[in-house]
């Protein structure tokens, strides 16, 4: 009995041995397995998922196999780049978004590169990384959403700003994510700063609070126990852009229509970016990946299954994005770096008037 | 080997001086024999606890971050908030406790098998779960009021006494009682002069595990928190995680572990302190209730899965719930990735259950094999013991992340460079299942009358075959149990899963947090349905470890007989 998990170990460590040195024979330089680091919302590797039938066309086209390893939430992705940086766990990143680039960049867990086709990009994306510290994959927005029949119900027009939302008719509707620990409830916090200024989104969330607004940790304590579509009691709560396409395309009985809407002006875009990781052992095989990471065959595989936009413009989106998701011309934004060199102390301010 | 020699009545508070099986030169076990067992665990615990964890302090610790820390007032505000709830936590859970351990150490009756088995199924519910649960079921008013987050520590750790306390207290000779009874004592005066103090052993090291717990409390306090209810853990997780604060971290991440060092300090020595050896018997003997006892029993089970169960059917109400009516739609569609043509979910829950059922088998064998070398180590090694003894319960105290991100940076160059070996999960899981191994065995291991040992070796036994054939079979059980234990806390097992990088599958319960982090009901509602197979295979898993100890101990007496 105590012998038997050894001897299984023992076997098991040759077994892991013989399959490194068949890595070891390939004739080319670098090895031609790399690994792809993602967040958590990544698909997980299934030879019928469109995002892995994509890679294995890369595959088939390059020779260069692609393995999936799943290191958690962007921010513990980015924490566990940063302590790697130099020795890193995979070849290639993807997902940190423009809330935690500037950290990522000034860590150094990125060696620069300008992907083939980040050219053609849309100049808003490619903007924030001028020398290629990062290569742009996608984006969405987060957004004021809300339960359509619960106004309808109550006979109440949905707010159509955030300054809306501290009218006196939206006194309890709102359930939003705490931005200590919550990535949502930070890009929320970033709108308001962005749309009220350095000197007055204390006093909006003041009034915020005085409108009785909740506050929860995540994002799904807001949307599946507070918000009133869900089952909570709340027809207002802080959730994507993309949200209302979703509860359609993955409802328990069809739907027509989308059963929730987004307050457009409310919307903070969020941009999320992939890199060649410094230290990789494959460099050039790791670049071909990025590459492929923004063409219009990776692409077009992104909304449905990673649940967010593609940014490349040549990509024709389903129907149902078309007719329910909200994609906002000018959303709100802040410079990236002024989000890193800040979060911690607007973190703070902003417990002090939630918790004050 | 009657029961009149143990002179618990007349010296209740005199700590006998021999407690660790130091029984005289006649039998003490050899000395390469002890080291031999001692060498795994060490080894274990160095590797995979001390190495990188002492890594990622040496990393993060500066004068830079220990002043930032200590001169935040936020600190010192989680601090209070951290200890104060672990504390009523711990003191609500060993209250409601004892009613329904009673019941079940003292009586058979039918289904008691089955209430252990659901006691421990909460235990190891996934966190976000219990939240929802919880919210359901209290009123509006309570949902984020600091209740709900005692109310979830009840739920999760009532096995935690249960189990621990239990183990001890149906081995109790019931002649004492009985002798009590005879001398004309009450039932509640017997309780507490005979009873009671017997079981403070197994009382203080439950309420140590339930502290630890509590105060280390991470998934409760994400889901039930609010902004200023956070726990140290918590804060270790933002910090490391949203801010990048590895230093920060890792300061508060050694805070935790002093305050809790100190408590599992006091704890070990009140264990010895009230430590006796008394005569367990083999053979458990439990009586059918009687009388007004009949009532008893039923109100102590009863009321305790009420406060189990409401949470388990909720979880199975809710995977059915869909669109204001209810199906099964979720079930069916548990098995197929496929939601619509060309519309993939991305998560495989089935694959997700096979990975947990074979990360939870190499937990349990490795926390077993560790964690029983460990309390006969511990036993035989008398004041050394107790050092390590403490140091396997540190893992429990210590932040998932730290841990996490420890091995990333330890286990980085050959030929250690395992970062993305699928065995470190399993060994992430047995690190934290172990000190439950060694907790459910080292009360009894202690409690075995060292006389026993010297009768045998009176009657000839080799120091070897003496303890052996003395304390071995009284170990059974109690492995049993902390295998049962090891089982289900790696199949619930967060923490320690997430921090660790991973390629492949998830495990159930990180599966069901990527459910429920999606838009849209099917989700939701698939989340809840993998979350009641979760609890039913705990309560399998649990049902056929304790059938397999009892199939085991009738054996035994069938053959001693």
């Amino acid at each position: 009995m105590k012998r038997g998990p050894v001897c299984l170990l023992a076997v098991l460590g040759l077994v892991l041995v013989a399959c490194s040195a068949g890595d070891a024979t390939s004739s080319a330089d670098e090895p031609d397995t790399i690994t792809l680091v993602a967040y958590d919302s990544f698909p997980a590797p299934d030879p019928e998922n469109p995002i892995h039938i994509a890679l294995a066309e890369f595959t088939a086209q390059t020779g260069i196999s692609v393995e999936i390893l799943i290191a958690g939430d962007t921010g513990t992705m980015l924490s566990k780049a940063t302590l790697t940086a130099g020795n890193p766990e995979g070849d290639v990143m993807w997902g940190i978004d423009n809330t935690f680039l500037s950290r990522g960049i000034a860590a150094q867990i990125f060696e620069p590169y300008q992907a083939a086709g980040a050219a053609d990009l849309p100049a808003e994306f490619t903007q924030l990384v001028p020398n290629g510290e990062a290569t742009p994959v996608d984006f969405g927005d987060v957004c004021v959403n809300y339960d359509i029949a619960a106004l309808e119900a109550a006979g109440i027009d949905p707010p159509a700003s955030l300054a809306d939302l501290a009218l006196p008719q939206y006194d309890g509707q709102l359930v939003v994510q705490n931005p200590a620990t919550s990535s949502p409830g930070l890009a929320f916090l970033l709108a308001t700063i962005a749309e009220f200024g350095n000197d007055g989104w204390e006093a909006y969330w003041q009034s915020l609070r005085d409108n009785d607004v909740e506050i929860v940790d995540s994002w799904t304590q807001a949307y599946y126990e507070s918000f009133s579509w869900a089952g909570g009691s709340r027809p207002l709560v802080v959730s994507y852009g993309s949200s209302p396409p979703f509860e359609v395309l993955f409802a328990a009985e069809p739907l027509d229509a989308a059963p929730t809407g987004v307050v457009e002006s409310t919307c903070f875009r969020q941009i999320e970016f992939a890199g060649v990781l410094r230290g990789t052992p494959a460099p050039s095989a790791a670049r071909q990946l990025v590459d492929f990471l923004i063409t219009e065959r990776f692409q077009r595989e992104v909304p449905l299954n990673l649940f967010v936009f593609p940014v490349n413009q040549a990509v024709v989106l389903a129907d149902e994005f078309v007719r329910h998701a909200t994609i906002p011309d000018s959303p709100l934004s802040l410079d990236p770096a002024a989000i890193e060199t800040n979060r911690s102390d607007w973190i703070d301010r902003w417990t002090a008037v939630a918790t004050g | 080997m009657d029961g009149s020699r143990n002179g618990i009545g007349s010296s209740a508070d005199t700590p006998l001086p021999s407690c660790s099986g130091s029984a005289g030169p006649l039998n003490r076990l050899p000395r390469w024999f002890v080291a031999a067992v001692a060498v795994p665990p060490l080894v274990f615990l160095a590797v995979f606890y001390v190495w990188p964890f002492g890594t990622l302090v040496w990393r993060g610790v500066s004068v830079g971050a220990i002043t930032d820390t200590i001169s935040r007032a936020g600190t010192w505000r989680v601090l209070w908030f951290t200890t104060w709830q672990a504390a009523a936590s711990t003191a609500l859970t060993l209250i409601l406790g004892l009613a329904p351990t009673w019941a079940t150490s003292r009586f058979s009756f039918p289904g008691r098998r089955a209430f252990l088995s659901v006691l421990t199924a909460a235990f190891v519910l996934p966190t976000v779960v219990v939240g929802a649960a919880i919210v359901a079921v209290l009123p509006n008013s309570l949902d984020r009021s600091v209740w709900a987050i005692l109310g979830a520590h009840v739920v999760f750790n009532l096995a935690v006494v249960v189990r621990t306390v239990g183990t001890v207290w149906e081995q109790l000779p019931p002649d004492l009682e009985r002798a009590a009874a005879t001398l004309g004592a009450g039932p509640w005066r017997t309780f507490r002069q005979i009873t009671l103090p017997l079981l403070r052993p197994p009382l203080a090291a439950a309420g140590a595990i339930v502290f630890m717990f509590t105060f280390t409390s991470f998934g409760v306090i994400r889901v039930l928190g609010t902004t200023n209810r956070s726990t140290i853990e918590v804060e270790v997780w933002r910090r490391a995680t949203q801010l990048g604060d590895i230093g920060g971290a890792a300061v508060l991440t050694v805070l935790q572990l002093v305050v809790l060092a100190a408590l599992v300090t006091w704890s070990a020595r009140a264990q010895r302190r009230h430590a006796r050896t008394i005569n367990l018997e083999g053979p458990i003997t439990r009586r059918r209730p009687v009388g007004r006892q009949r009532w008893w029993v039923a109100i102590s089970v009863g009321a305790a899965l009420a406060v189990v169960t409401l949470p388990l059917l909720a979880l199975v109400e809710r995977s059915l719930r869909a669109d204001g009516s209810y199906s099964l739609a979720a079930w069916r569609s548990l098995g197929n990735d496929e939601i619509r043509p060309g519309l993939r979910l991305g998560i495989d829950p089935l694959g997700a259950l096979r990975n947990s059922a074979t990360t939870a088998l190499w937990a349990t064998t490795l926390a077993v094999v560790i964690g029983g070398l460990a309390v006969v180590a511990i036993t035989a090694l008398g004041r050394s013991g107790k050092l390590l003894d403490t140091g396997l319960m540190l893992p429990l105290g210590t932040s998932a992340v730290t841990i996490g991100f420890g091995m990333l940076i330890t286990f980085d160059v050959d030929p250690v460079d395992w970062r993305a070996s699928w065995w470190l999960v399993p060994v992430g899981h047995a690190l934290v299942a172990v000190p439950f191994v060694v907790r459910s065995a080292l009360g009894v291991s202690r409690s075995i009358d060292p006389d026993l040992r010297a009768a045998a070796a009176t009657l000839g036994a080799p120091p070897i075959r003496a303890w052996a054939s003395t304390t071995l079979p009284f170990l059974r059980q109690p492995l049993a149990t902390g295998a049962g234990l090891a089982a289900a806390i790696s199949l619930g097992e967060f923490g320690a899963t997430s921090f660790l990088s991973r390629s492949g599958s998830d495990t159930l319960p990180i599966a069901i947090e990527r459910l429920l982090g999606r838009t849209g009901r099917l989700f939701q509602a698939q989340a809840f349905a993998l979350s009641a197979i979760l609890a039913a295979a705990t309560m399998l898993i649990v049902m056929l470890v304790d059938t397999g100890a009892a199939t085991e101990r009738s054996n035994d007496r069938a053959r001693h007989s």
